[in-house]
C-alpha cells in the first residue's frame, strides 16, 4: 500500500478478560497524500479509536499503523511525540483554541514546542492562517472571532510547519450549515495541496466531501464508497 | 416537477424560441433535469393551446418566437405564490423495499440497507463534487443550478439518516429478547393496525 497513513489488521482492546471492549478488529485502511477520507458509524463504532490510533494518541492491540512508512509500535515515546509534532495535524470539534494566545500565537504554538525558534514560528503561523483566508485576523483573540473563523484557526494549526496528516474529528460539529460546508470546503482544499485527510463525522453530507468514505460498526469497516471523478459527472452519466 | 410552469417563468421575462428555453432551463438547473426539445415543444403547444403563451409569425432565421399572455402571467405569479403539496406520500421505492424486506422471511434487512446506503453516499459524493467543479464567485444562474444540487444533497442526506435511524432500530428489534416471537400471537389487533397503513401505502403506489 502507498498510503501515508495505513493500518494493517489493526485490533484495539480496551481492558481484559470478561471485562474486555473491543474497539476495534482487523481494521485495514490506507489513506494517500491527496486524498480524504471521511469516517462514519453510530456512535461507539470505533471512529475515534480509528482517529486516536492514526494519531499515535494510542497503541493498537495487534496489527500495524504505519505514518509516512513508519511503524509507530517501532518508536520509543518520545520518537512518537516526534511523529505527532511533526507530521499530524487535529482539528477537534471543540476548537482547543488557548484563549490567552491570539490566533497567529496559537497556530504558531505547537511549532515553538517542537523547538522552532520563534521568529519562525511566526513566519509559518502567518502562511497557514493565509491558507485559510485569516490574514487581517492574526492578532486577534479567540473570543473576537466567529465559530467559523475559530475553526478555521484550528485547521491553520493543524497544518502548520511540514505536517501532512490531518485528522478531524467531528470538525463541523458545532457549526451552522453553510460554516460547516466553508470547513469541509478548506480541509479538501489542504488535501488536494497534498495532505492525507481523515475526518470522522456523522453528517452525510460533510462526508460526501471525501475521496472514500468508510463505515464502521463494531469495531469493523463494514462498507466503502468512492466517487465518480467529476467529468463523467458532467458528461451526464450521474445515476 | 412542472416544466409547464418553468418555460412559463423564463417567458415572463422575455420572448423565446424552443433551443433558448431548453438552454436557459438547464443553465438554471446544472442540466440536472435534462429536457429534450421534443418536450419543450410538446409543453409550448399546451401552453398555446390554454392561451398562456402566443407564438410569433417566424422571425428571418425561421424560429418561433413565444411570448407569454396575460393569462400565462397570472399562471406564472400563482405558481410562485402556491405550496407545492406534499398530501400525497410520494411512492418512495427505498421506503416500500425497506417495509417489505423488513416483512419478508429470508431477506437479509442489514445487506439491503447497508447496499442502498452505499448508493445514497455515492451519489451524495456525486453531488458534492459536481459542486465543488462550480464556480464559488457566484453568479444568479451559478446560485440557482447550486440550489438545485444543495436540494439533491440534502435529500440524499436525509435519505441515509433514515436508513441509519432503520438499522438502529432493526438492531433494537433483534435484540430484544423474546418480544419479537411473541408479539403477533400475543397481540393480533396491534399487529393488524401495521399492515393496514402498509396496504394504505400500496394503494397509493397503485394509483
Amino acid at each position: 500500500m502507498s498510503g501515508y497513513l495505513t493500518f494493517e489488521r489493526v485490533t484495539r482492546v480496551h481492558g481484559q478478560g470478561a471485562a474486555s471492549v473491543t474497539a476495534l478488529r482487523a481494521a485495514s485502511l490506507s489513506v494517500a497524500r491527496g486524498e480524504l477520507v471521511a469516517v462514519m458509524g453510530p456512535s461507539g463504532s470505533g471512529k475515534s479509536t480509528l482517529l486516536t490510533l492514526a494519531g499515535g494518541l494510542d497503541r493498537p492491540t495487534e496489527g500495524t499503523v504505519r505514518v509516512d512508512g513508519v511503524d509507530l509500535r517501532s518508536l520509543t515515546r518520545s520518537g512518537l511525540a516526534e511523529v505527532r509534532r511533526t507530521k499530524v495535524g487535529y482539528v477537534f470539534q471543540g476548537f482547543n483554541l488557548i484563549p490567552s494566545l491570539t490566533a497567529a500565537e496559537n497556530v504558531a504554538l505547537p511549532l515553538e514546542l517542537d523547538g522552532l525558534g520563534g521568529r519562525e514560528s511566526r513566519r509559518l503561523a502567518q502562511e497557514a492562517l493565509a491558507e485559510v483566508g485569516l490574514v487581517d485576523e492574526a492578532a486577534r483573540f479567540p473570543d473576537d472571532l466567529s465559530g467559523g473563523q475559530q475553526q478555521r484557526v484550528a485547521i491553520a494549526r493543524g497544518v502548520v510547519g511540514d505536517r501532512r496528516l490531518l485528522l478531524a474529528d467531528e470538525p463541523t460539529g458545532a457549526l451552522d450549515s453553510q460554516t460547516g460546508e466553508d470547513v469541509m470546503r478548506l480541509i479538501r482544499e489542504r488535501c488536494d495541496a497534498g495532505a492525507a485527510g481523515m475526518v470522522v463525522t456523522h453528517d452525510a453530507r460533510h462526508a460526501a466531501w471525501a475521496d472514500r468514505v468508510l463505515f464502521i460498526r463494531d469495531g469493523m469497516v463494514v462498507d466503502e464508497s468512492a466517487s465518480e471523478p467529476v467529468d463523467v459527472l458532467l458528461a451526464g452519466d450521474a445515476r | 416537477m412542472s416544466v409547464k410552469h418553468a418555460l412559463l417563468s423564463l417567458l415572463a421575462q422575455e420572448p423565446m424560441y424552443g433551443y433558448q428555453l431548453r438552454a436557459e432551463f438547464e443553465s438554471r438547473t446544472g442540466a440536472t433535469w435534462p429536457l429534450n426539445i421534443g418536450q419543450v415543444y410538446t409543453t409550448l403547444g399546451r401552453l398555446e393551446r390554454d392561451g398562456l403563451v402566443a407564438a410569433d409569425e417566424p422571425g428571418a432565421d425561421g424560429q418561433h418566437h413565444y411570448r407569454i399572455t396575460d393569462d400565462g402571467r397570472t399562471a406564472v405569479l400563482d405558481w410562485f405564490a402556491t405550496p407545492v403539496a406534499r398530501d400525497q406520500a410520494r411512492r418512495d421505492e427505498v421506503a416500500m423495499k425497506f417495509a417489505f424486506a423488513v416483512t419478508s422471511p429470508g431477506v437479509d434487512v442489514g445487506a439491503v440497507l447497508q447496499a442502498q446506503r452505499r448508493a445514497t453516499m455515492k451519489a451524495l459524493q456525486d453531488y458534492t463534487r459536481l459542486k465543488r467543479s462550480g464556480d464559488p464567485a457566484e453568479g444568479r444562474e451559478e446560485l440557482s443550478w447550486s440550489l438545485v444540487v444543495d436540494s439533491l444533497i440534502f435529500a440524499a442526506e436525509a435519505e441515509i439518516r433514515w436508513l441509519d435511524h432503520c438499522e438502529a432500530r432493526v438492531r433494537r428489534y433483534a435484540a430484544a429478547p423474546a418480544a419479537p416471537a411473541a408479539a403477533p400471537a400475543a397481540a393480533p389487533p396491534a399487529t393488524r393496525a401495521k399492515p393496514a397503513t402498509g396496504a394504505e401505502h400500496a394503494e397509493e403506489a397503485a394509483r
